[in-house]
């Protein structure tokens, strides 16, 4: 199991190729999130949701084996293209291991601003969501 | 066609934030009905307002004073000339229309609207000319009617006569939709609600800076607009109203300047428009107003809209077979609001910008026009007398792109 720290550098690896250009970084994340393994349509519920302005994000998280299994999916292709590699970079990791990284991948692909303090997609506040988790599961192992 | 004789490349010279590149690529700015750039001139005036005269004002007896005042109210009579009202003193400033709007929502509801008495507004309308409204609703016990609207985004007129009746109190309507470009038959939509005894306040800030305004013709009661939609600064609202209302209305903020006279035992207040000019207001921004009435005034409103209309129908040409058109109304400002079929117009916001093509997306703050639709959002472009073919065909390629 590679760690968290190397499945960005590798996604940092790969966007490399675009060289910064921002139409190709955009085209090449709709084509991931076009592959994305479809949600399961029974959790894309009204608890489930990550609102934005614009782009809405589901999100379901379940432990399995002290791993975090996460789901994900968005109404709006660039967002989903950034949910998988989040889901690359953080799925089937301990919740420890996940409360203790730093996200530096999306920085360095150039796609900050989705990361900014707008409010106009839900891709920053489902880090958020994604964390708190991560730390109700740490809990929960800790409390069995 | 006939060509505009307006030399756009001079006047793209005086627009400093034009000439940048964006993601590598020459800016092009599409997002006008949002907020349009500002020419030298205005940025000059700021500058200069601060540099040299700097200081509160009315009621200071110094130079610096003097000065700063004489410049403010020099935009207050600018504005009067602007939008043709009787009197400067029926020119109040505000932060924006959306402040606009609510100090009429408030000041009027108080003196003039009680229980079960009716406010007609269109669904049209810019979120800041409804939430305002459901509240006096709500604080008062009046009761909303909405003028629906029609496929083409133009408003059921036949539907807004049945609306009105003798328990209309006010009637809240914006000229041009800024989703979707409509302009609405302002004047007839005024001479209805006058004629059952109505006052009506004309949303203006997407009309001003492409539609001739003449209030004293319209006889609106109100008319709200934003300096920053015509080529001013951010943060300068105006609210025109008639002189009679605006008397027998009471104060909408209060504190310093709209005084007349402080005791404990009770307060007089000021005259108008100082009334509804509480504290200190946004000199600086005001005085730089000026200066982008006097772009526009130099240019010539009807040469604007003669070569913003050759804009919207290179544009509206060039996209309808490609996408899907929201607002093909028969009058229209340079807005073009659409979906790309299978893709969500945050993807195509996104695309576009990576081209250097700034667009809005979204549901433009007209949620219930984006309901009524059936859509969640559109991309708009919306021009400006900047904008070129040129850089339309670039947009129209990008979109083509985007399309496939």
């Amino acid at each position: 199991m590679k760690s968290i720290t190397e499945i960005q550098n590798q996604i940092v690896e790969n966007f490399e190729l675009f060289e910064g250009d921002m139409e190709s970084t955009l085209f090449y994340l709709m084509d991931l999130g076009k592959k994305l393994p479809p949600m399961d349509e029974a959790l894309k519920t009204e608890a489930n949701i990550v609102k934005g302005c614009q782009s809405k994000v589901w999100l379901n998280a379940k432990l399995e084996k002290g791993k975090v299994i996460f789901e994900a999916d968005s109404n709006t292709e660039i967002t989903k293209g950034l949910i998988s590699l989040l889901i690359q970079v953080w799925n089937n990791q301990t919740p420890e291991d996940i409360l203790n990284s730093e996200l530096f991948f999306i920085e360095k692909i150039g796609m900050s601003r989705m990361i900014g303090g707008q409010r106009s997609n839900g891709f920053a506040s489902m880090i958020k969501q994604m964390k708190m988790y991560a730390l109700a599961f740490k809990s929960m192992g800790h409390g069995a | 066609m006939h060509q505009s004789k307006l030399n756009i490349e001079s006047i793209r010279a005086e627009f400093p934030v034009l000439h940048q590149q964006v993601n590598g690529k020459p800016l092009i700015y599409f997002d006008n009905a949002a907020t349009t750039q500002k020419p030298k001139s205005v940025i000059h005036a700021i500058r200069h307002y601060y540099e040299f005269d700097n200081a509160n004002i009315h009621r200071g007896i110094h130079t610096l004073a003097e000065r700063a005042t004489a410049a403010f109210e020099d935009t207050r009579v600018s504005v009067q000339q602007f939008i043709n009202s009787r009197e400067k003193e029926e020119i109040i400033f505000t932060k924006g229309t959306t402040e606009s709007v609510n100090l009429v929502a408030s000041s009027f509801a108080k003196a003039f609207i009680k229980a079960g008495d009716e406010i007609i507004i269109s669904g049209m309308e810019h979120h800041s000319n409804i939430v305002p409204w459901q509240i006096v609703c709500e604080e008062r016990g009046a009761v909303l009617k909405v003028i629906p609207v029609l496929d083409h985004g133009e408003l059921d007129m036949e539907a807004y006569q049945k609306l009105l009746s003798a328990k209309t109190k006010m009637v809240a309507c914006v000229y041009v939709s800024n989703a979707l470009g409509t302009i609405n038959p302002i004047k007839k939509i005024i001479e209805a609600a006058h004629s059952v005894g109505a006052k009506i306040l004309v949303d203006g800030a997407q009309a001003v800076a492409h539609l001739d305004i003449d209030v004293q013709e319209l006889d609106c009661d109100f008319f709200a607009f934003s300096a920053h939609k015509l080529y001013g600064p951010t943060g300068v609202g105006i609210l025109y109203g008639k002189r009679e209302l605006l008397d027998a209305m009471p104060p909408y903020q209060s504190g310093g300047e709209m005084i007349k006279e402080v005791r404990f035992e009770g307060t007089t207040y000021n005259e108008i428009p100082y009334k509804f000019e509480a504290g200190t207001p946004n000199i600086a921004d005001v005085i730089g107003f000026k200066s982008a009435i006097d772009f526009i005034n130099n240019i010539g409103k009807i040469h604007i809209r003669k070569y913003e209309n050759e804009l919207l129908e290179h544009c509206t040409n060039g996209l309808k077979n490609k996408v899907t058109l929201y607002g093909t109304a028969l009058q229209k400002v340079a807005v073009c609001s659409f979906v790309i079929k299978g893709m969500h117009h945050f993807d195509a916001g996104m695309m576009l910008d990576a081209k250097g093509i700034a667009v809005r997306t979204g549901h433009h703050c007209t949620q219930p026009l984006m309901e009524r639709f059936g859509i969640e959002g559109t991309v708009r472009a919306s021009f400006a007398i900047y904008n070129t073919k040129e850089e339309i065909d670039v947009f129209l390629e990008a979109v083509e792109k985007l399309v496939k």
